[in-house]
């Protein structure tokens, strides 16, 4: 069974009289694993197709199953509870809590939306520090940090409570080309030592080549299937 | 909970000039608060014990009608003998009661052979007097206390009217006076002190023994027209005022009407308004409190929600659940109320000390008053709880708002 599994998925916005079709009917499947991108033109339904998988947007039509959930069905606390079992979200302008040092950050997962018990997270907290390459950083706050050191502290927050699947909308579309590239690296390090399964977007195709899976989406639609390099 | 209080402070602390300017205000308006609470507590608490412990009593019980014509000092509502000496055994059976002084008031003319003037006078019990009235002899401006008050023959003045006559102490003065039939009657007196005027009724009066006053209005019978009475527990004054009309009530004239009127301090001073007034002034100022704390950290709420949706949508999307969301904006709110309250209840401390070091003196009407504000630990604690309340409230809004946002919605604000 796969990890995500959509079929005739659609989503349409409606802003007044105005509908805009994000997403026309895609189906695709991720399974347990991957390190799959969604590539597209500005615009194409990327952001709108990760949201839909992380629970923070509904579709309007077909059928989305993630960990063998109806994602549509779940209500709001349900879907809260979801993402926080499950997910992990990595943002294109990192989003780290401003008044936390990098650590507590890394943390917050497991203190905020998990309980875990302060040994057990200190120990996560150290290993991910050190997974992610800024142990010497731990304490340090976000606006101490350069982009490229605090994405990877929000890998390693969204890696926290070892969660199955983590969505990145544009990681890398605030970094500049080398350290996107080096992120891009982490990630699939991260995937090949915790064996989590990460989707992300990107409409730079120079780091297209570093996904195992790409779906290419134009126009709300996926376009000749299923491609790219591996 | 801790851990979300944790992230609330640090959250204060990042914008920590808006937070002490909040939290300044809260300090302010507690402060404002506590003083006047505690100033006014003790103004009240002063003037009270001046009339109940100089003038009036406790109680006071009379025969009917005579309060409503007190002002005529009349002569033909006595009490008479037996009726006196029935309600002093029914008092000495109270145990509530702790002194009790019965009175011959009526008016007089004062002359020192030069000048004349009406006077208004106690015939007193001197002994008796003085233990139901423990501040009475405190307002002795000169002269002394002799006989336990003062003795026969002898009268206590009112300041203003011995200085506007220019009586001194040791000085002879006629009293005349004329009884219920009319007749008229004088007698010499020495002056033994001269009284510090006070506010309230009886507050201009002389006192003199009550033989001399009943030889002066040629009374055949020891009659009083005022029983006034000191209680154990000024607290009781209601409760004990209605038991003893109660038991009052078995004295009735021949038509079954009730004889004896027993009034409470407060039905018999204008004071007791302004003491109202003051509680009423308490109540606003405290009303004024809640709506500073409310408006303070509700505004700053609002604008820490506002400034913060990405941030909020972050932690939404993360799985943060609404409630700890919620937990986390009170708990600024919260956090707030109680660093305010904290800090105006040592500030407030503070400053009814240095009023106390200072001795805050101030007149009113002719009286010197020497406050002695004091802040009672169940008024703080009520102050605080409210402060603390209605900053939860106050943030309760701005908090629902955050944690009902929908993540998705909340990430791409800009
Ligand atoms: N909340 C929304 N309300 C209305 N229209 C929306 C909303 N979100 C997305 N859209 C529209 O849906 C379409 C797809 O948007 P989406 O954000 O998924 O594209 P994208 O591929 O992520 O683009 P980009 O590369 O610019 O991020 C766009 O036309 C966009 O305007
Ligand atoms: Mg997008």
């Amino acid at each position: 069974m796969a990890l995500v599994e959509a079929s005739g998925l659609h989503k349409t916005y409606r802003e007044g009289d105005v509908s805009v079709h994000a997403v026309r009917g895609i189906d695709f499947s991720i399974e347990s694993g991957g390190f799959v991108a969604f590539v597209g033109p500005s615009g194409s339904g990327k952001s709108t197709v990760l949201n839909m998988i992380g629970c923070l947007d509904r579709a309007t039509g077909g059928k989305l199953l993630v960990l063998d959930t109806d994602v549509a069905a779940l209500g709001r606390r349900e879907a809260a509870d979801f993402r926080g079992a499950n997910l992990g979200f990595v943002f294109q302008d990192f989003n780290l809590i401003p008044v936390l040092s990098a650590a507590e950050n890394i943390e917050y997962p497991l203190l905020m939306v998990q309980n875990w018990p302060v040994a057990k997270r200190r120990a996560r907290v150290a290993e991910l520090l050190e997974a992610v390459g800024i142990a010497d950083r731990a304490d340090k706050r976000p606006d101490q940090l350069s982009g490229g050191q605090k994405q990877r502290v929000a890998v390693a927050r969204a890696l926290a409570s070892k969660p199955k699947l983590v969505l990145a909308d544009e990681p890398t579309a605030n970094l500049d080309h080398v350290t996107a590239l080096r992120i891009i690296d982490l990630m699939k390090a991260m995937r090949d030592e915790f064996g989590t399964t990460f989707v992300f977007s990107t409409h730079d195709p120079r780091i297209v080549d570093a996904a195992e899976e790409v779906f290419h989406l134009e126009d709300g639609r996926i376009v000749d299937g299923v491609g790219g390099s591996t | 909970m801790i851990r979300v209080l944790r992230l609330s402070a640090r959250n204060l602390a990042r914008y920590w000039r808006r937070s002490l300017l909040t939290a300044g205000l809260i300090v302010l308006g507690m402060v404002a608060v506590l003083l006047f609470v505690a100033v006014s507590a003790s103004f009240k608490q002063i003037m009270i014990g001046q009339i109940t412990d100089s003038m009036l009593g406790h109680l006071q019980v009379h025969q009917r009608g005579y309060v409503a014509s007190i002002e005529n000092l009349p002569l033909n509502l006595n009490m008479k003998p037996e009726m006196v000496a029935r309600v002093e055994a029914l008092l000495r059976e109270m145990p509530e009661v702790e002194a009790v002084t019965p009175r011959l008031k009526f008016g007089a003319m004062l002359s020192d052979f030069e000048e004349t003037t009406n006077i208004r006078l106690n015939g007193v019990v001197p002994e008796r007097e003085a233990a139901a009235m423990p501040l009475l002899a405190g307002r002795l401006l000169d002269g002394e206390i002799r006989n336990g008050l003062l003795e026969p023959g002898a009268l206590l003045l009112p300041e203003l009217l011995a200085r506007g006559m220019g009586v001194q102490v040791g000085d002879t003065v006629v009293l005349v006076a004329t009884n219920v039939d009319g007749s008229v009657n004088g007698r010499t007196f020495l002056v033994q002190g001269v009284l510090d005027a006070v506010t309230g009724p009886g507050g201009r009066d002389g006192y003199l023994h009550i033989d001399d006053a009943r030889a002066l209005l040629r009374m055949e019978a020891p009659e009083v027209n005022q029983i006034a009475i000191r209680l154990q527990d000024p607290d009781q004054t209601e409760r004990v005022a209605r038991r003893l009309e109660q038991m009052l009530g078995e004295i009735v004239n021949p038509r079954g009407q009730p004889l004896l009127t027993v009034h409470t301090w407060d039905q018999l001073t204008p004071f007791a308004n302004i003491a109202r007034m003051i509680d009423l002034l308490d109540l606003f100022i405290r009303i004024m409190l809640v709506g500073i704390v409310l408006i303070a950290v509700m505004n700053v709420m609002i604008m820490s929600v506002y400034e913060r949706v990405r941030e909020i949508g972050t932690i939404a999307a993360i799985g943060t659940p609404p409630g700890r969301i919620l937990a986390l904006f009170v708990g600024e709110g919260v956090l707030l109320g109680v660093v305010g309250t904290l800090v105006g209840t040592l500030v407030s401390l503070g400053v009814v000390r240095l009023l106390n070091v200072w001795s805050v003196e101030f007149a009113f009407g002719r009286q010197e008053i020497v406050l002695a504000p004091a802040l009672a630990p169940g008024d703080i604690l009520w102050v605080a709880a409210i402060v603390v309340a209605v900053a939860a409230a106050a943030s309760l809004q701005p908090a629902w708002k955050a944690a009902r946002m929908d993540p998705n919605t909340a990430l791409r604000h800009v």
